[in-house]
């Protein structure tokens, strides 16, 4: 790897075909050097918002598709069912009707994709690779070729994921987890292709994904330590930026070991091994020709050594958006800046000794089961200090409610709601009852649905004019949140009902041959609550359109704005917008923390990390310190 | 524009950039060949009584290139000492003995302790047929000590065709030492060196099988889990002497005109990615050859 990172600096230096600043042969680059292959950490990040954004569409579409299955159980899907059969191929929707191996394929996808190829891209990888770099005053990332190959792989596999519901047989069907033996031995034997198979290309297509996030995260991790800007130092650093270089570390760590258990996986399907596969199994009433000895369990605790981690991968730069955002439209410093960065360090920690709590159900003993609950409990604490000091920040501020605001508020009872109904989770004895039912589907889709992805929107809302140098419509931005919003609360409230009345998150018929799902709660049966559920469903799918038109009209028709547009206090603000290649004219010098906002004896209510110090500052510094005292 | 920090230490870190990028690589390396040797641990420990085999690999070779990768571990620390007292000559040597020492550990694992391992046969015993292949077993002998029960026969299989043929009924097995003398404490794994297969054959049913397979990775999770972890560690080895190669040929090399500490700089980046991959070996080397 190191050749290349230092080929990639170095044929900058030597003969760098589009140095502006080295001042010699500079010529305009080509459209595919420019947009495609670009090694500009601003274009990479938005090719990784672009594509993520796309997949996280075509995710929330599988979605809306099996809401239909489950509102109308082996109905015909009218309008659309007969034109999907055709696209996905002979057994999907016969007649119109969902198949339950679609309806499978498609609960697997939907994980996998939103997961994989949706958030982790935009939250980490678009934001990260957008902002963090301007945040920090850097020209770019550390290694400008290896972050287009993290793209590229990124890309590749999400391609890989795609074609799987294209080959015979139809996409993998063992849920996002892909749990073994059942993933081991599905998509093979008649009518499948030993490689071309669902399952196969899964596995394939996950090795690239995590090769991906590698490169991301050692170039994060790497350009934060090293390309931050002079005078700033660690404690002036954005919380956004902390955010991010947490959730690199977790990828860096987390993720190997999955990619082991990927590669396990695969001998166990191409190379009939039994790493995943006990002595004894019987499939189809006869007993697999395997040798046996393996451990199905392995599998679990490899799959969410990776698994618990990746929520906080979700969660954590959500976060880092939102307070960027609160302390913005607060005017005011973030409270508890110290006890942020503290808490999102323990949470990084904490999240690599709690991944057992999805496992209570697998027998693994009370003592170990003792311990990943109290190890869980635990890692509330710095969830709660976090949300807290969000929470403390809006006291007293005089909140401006723009769009990028309106989301960034609502992230925080979403996410509050999600969190706290987790510790029912982590208590094995609740948990027992609770586990793989509706309730967990509402549990963590409340984080990272209204929770993330409404972060992720803030972002894309607060940054946008950073990016093309025009503001999105605040109209339709409200056109988008309120409805949004709304939906997303009928979607996944009357889900914990569901899941209270033990209704299992995989069921092809919604729960309606179950006997508890037809006992009325709040005046609807279990399985009668679908419906209102996909109504909300396919109107929040509708509400995401002014979003996308809003989008790509103002890219060209957006309202012009200056550098600075939303009176911020960080470093991004300095460079132009949009910023050229390389960002900054002169580079740039921190001087202070990044939310100095209101300082007394100052013209404006903003300070940039930038300006240097003056008389009345050093004033306003002591007058404080000595309030403190 | 121009990245800083990629030759010369940033101030308050003391580092360069691709300085940091490969530990943090490492750390990551660390945590995919964890992943196996966690696998590694909690198969075996799984494994039920006399299902983990023991002693199969052949400990000289292994042995062999343990030392091999070590030597290379000190080359490579030589041609980058070269490097920065500036000794073009003694870089190109030690750096040639470097990839040398790589190609000849892939080829004695690519051509030697692979097809080797391929070649030889072992059939795993059903546990109500244990008695009738006492004589190969010696499951009395073992049980009196308190040792682990023995269901496998292993050898050298004469007809090969038995494995595919369903009209052949009984695998014809050219016994290893363990079990043509199963008695006998000599005979008995793990050895220094191998001990030598025998003249007895061994007539074993099909009926009498519960699994029966030459030494690839589906045989059993021991050699699943061998042939995962050696062949991954062989990618990383094959990687290592690719950048080497880049390094030693004009292509790469070259750099050291323009400016030498970059190319020590690169070949010391290199250089620790070699002991990471060395470290790993000496993890494996006693997992799969000695315990």
């Amino acid at each position: 790897m190191d050749a290349s990172t230092d080929l990639a600096s170095h044929s900058h230096a030597a003969h760098d075909p589009h140095g502006h600043e080295g001042g010699h042969d500079h010529h305009e680059l080509g459209f595919f050097r420019k947009y495609v292959f670009s090694t500009d950490h601003k274009v990479i990040g938005i090719q990784y918002a672009i594509t993520g954004l796309i997949f996280l569409f075509f995710g929330f579409m599988l979605m809306m598709l099996m809401r239909w299955q489950l509102a109308f159980p082996g109905q015909a899907l009218p309008v659309i069912g007969n034109f999907i059969g055709q696209l996905f191929g002979p057994g999907s929707m016969p007649d119109g009707k969902m198949g339950p191996d679609f309806y499978n394929s498609l609960g697997a996808m939907h994980g996998t994709i939103m997961i994989f190829l949706g958030i982790v891209p935009v939250a980490f990888a678009a934001f990260g690779n957008f902002v963090v770099p301007l945040q920090i005053g850097a020209p770019d990332m550390t290694f400008p070729k290896i972050n287009m190959a993290s793209y590229q792989a990124f890309f590749v596999g999400g391609v890989i994921m795609l074609i799987s519901f294209f080959v015979p047989g139809g996409a993998a069907k063992g849920g996002w987890t892909s749990y073994t033996p059942l993933a081991v031995i599905s998509d093979q034997g008649p009518g499948h292709h030993w490689f071309w198979n669902g399952q196969t290309l899964w596995l394939i297509g996950f090795i690239l994904l995590i090769t991906s996030s590698l490169l991301g995260a050692v170039n994060f991790i790497t350009t934060i330590i090293q390309l931050r800007a002079k005078g700033l130092t660690w404690m002036r650093l954005p919380f956004f930026v902390w955010a991010q270089f947490i959730t690199a570390f977790l990828l860096l760590l987390a993720f190997p070991p999955l990619e082991a258990a990927v590669v396990m996986q695969l001998m166990d399907r191409l190379g009939a091994t039994s790493f995943f596969m006990p002595t004894g199994l019987v499939v189809n009433g006869a007993p697999l020709a395997i040798s046996g000895g393996g451990s199905p369990i392995l599998w679990q605790h490899l799959f969410w050594f990776l698994g618990h981690p990746e929520v906080y991968v979700l969660i954590l730069p959500g976060m880092g958006i939102v307070a960027e955002i609160l302390a913005n439209n607060t005017r005011k410093p973030l409270w508890g800046y110290k006890s942020l960065v503290f808490s999102g360090l323990v949470l990084g920690f904490l999240s690599f000794i709690v991944w057992a709590h999805h496992m209570y159900l697998t027998g693994m003993g009370a003592v170990v089961s003792a311990f990943f609950q109290t190890t869980t409990v635990i890692i509330s604490i710095p969830s709660v200090i976090i949300l807290s000091a969000f929470f403390i920040s809006l006291w007293g501020g005089s909140i401006r409610f723009n769009t990028p605001m309106l989301f960034a508020t609502a992230f925080l009872p979403m996410f509050g709601i999600g969190g706290l109904t987790g510790i029912p989770l982590a208590f094995n004895s609740a948990d027992l009852y609770l586990h793989d039912t509706y309730y967990v589907i509402a549990h963590f889709h409340y984080i990272v649905a209204p929770g993330t992805i409404f972060a992720l929107f803030a972002g894309i809302y607060y940054w946008f004019p950073k990016a093309t140098g025009r503001r999105m419509n605040e109209f339709w931005g409200k056109v988008h949140f309120w409805p949004s919003l709304i939906c997303m609360n009928v979607i996944f409230l009357p889900m914990f009902l569901q899941g209270m009345l033990s209704m299992h998150r995989r069921w092809y018929d919604g729960g309606q041959g179950w006997t508890l799902a037809n006992e009325k709660v709040w005046g609807l049966t279990g399985f009668q609550w679908n419906l209102p559920i996909s109504i909300a469903a396919w109107t929040m799918g509708l509400a995401q359109i002014p979003f996308i038109i809003n989008f790509f009209w103002s890219i060209k028709r957006g309202e012009k704005t200056d550098d600075n547009p939303w009176e911020a206090t960080t470093l991004e603000w300095a460079a132009p917008s949009p910023p050229p290649h390389g960002n900054f004219a002169v580079t740039p010098v921190a001087y202070r923390g990044p939310y100095e906002y209101s300082l007394p004896g100052r013209p404006n209510d903003f300070t940039m990390q930038n300006e240097p110090i003056s008389e009345s500052d050093r004033r306003a510094y002591e007058a404080a310190a000595a309030a403190h005292h | 524009m121009d990245i800083p920090y990629t030759t010369t230490a940033r101030p308050d870190t003391g580092l360069w950039n691709a300085k940091i990028g490969i530990w943090l690589f490492l750390a990551s390396e660390v945590m995919l060949f964890g992943g196996l040797f966690s696998a590694y641990i909690f198969l075996r420990l799984d494994a039920l009584p006399g299902y983990w085999p023991h002693g199969l690999l052949n400990v000289p070779v292994g042995t062999m290139n343990t030392a091999i990768l070590i030597a290379s571990s000190v080359t490579v620390v030589l041609a980058w000492a070269a490097l920065k007292m500036r000794q073009f000559s003694r870089y190109k040597f030690y750096m040639g003995i470097t990839i040398i020492c790589g190609v000849i550990f892939l080829a004695v694992k690519l051509l030697y302790e692979w097809p080797d391992k391929f070649h030889h046969f072992g059939a795993y015993i059903r546990q109500d047929r244990v008695q009738k292949y006492e004589q190969y077993l010696g499951n009395q002998y073992l049980a009196e000590r308190g040792l682990e029960p023995r269901y496998e026969i292993t050898g050298h299989l004469h007809n090969e065709a038995a494995l595919h043929d369903p009209n052949i009924h009984e695998y014809e097995i050219q016994l290893d030492q363990v079990n043509a003398d199963p008695t006998n404490p000599a005979s008995d794994r793990p050895h220094f060196l191998p001990l030598p297969k025998t003249d007895k054959i061994a007539h074993v049913a099909k009926a009498d099988v519960q699994h029966a397979e030459m030494f690839v990775p589906k045989h059993n999770t021991f050699f699943a889990t061998y042939f995962t972890v050696t062949g991954l560690h062989g990618l990383h080895v094959l990687g290592g002497v690719i950048v080497f190669t880049y390094f030693w040929l004009p292509i790469g090399a070259n750099l050291y005109k323009r400016n030498p500490e970059h190319l020590a700089n690169r070949v010391e980046v290199a250089g620790l990615f070699w002991h990471f991959v060395d470290l790993v070996w000496i993890f494996v080397f006693p997992l799969f050859y000695l315990l």
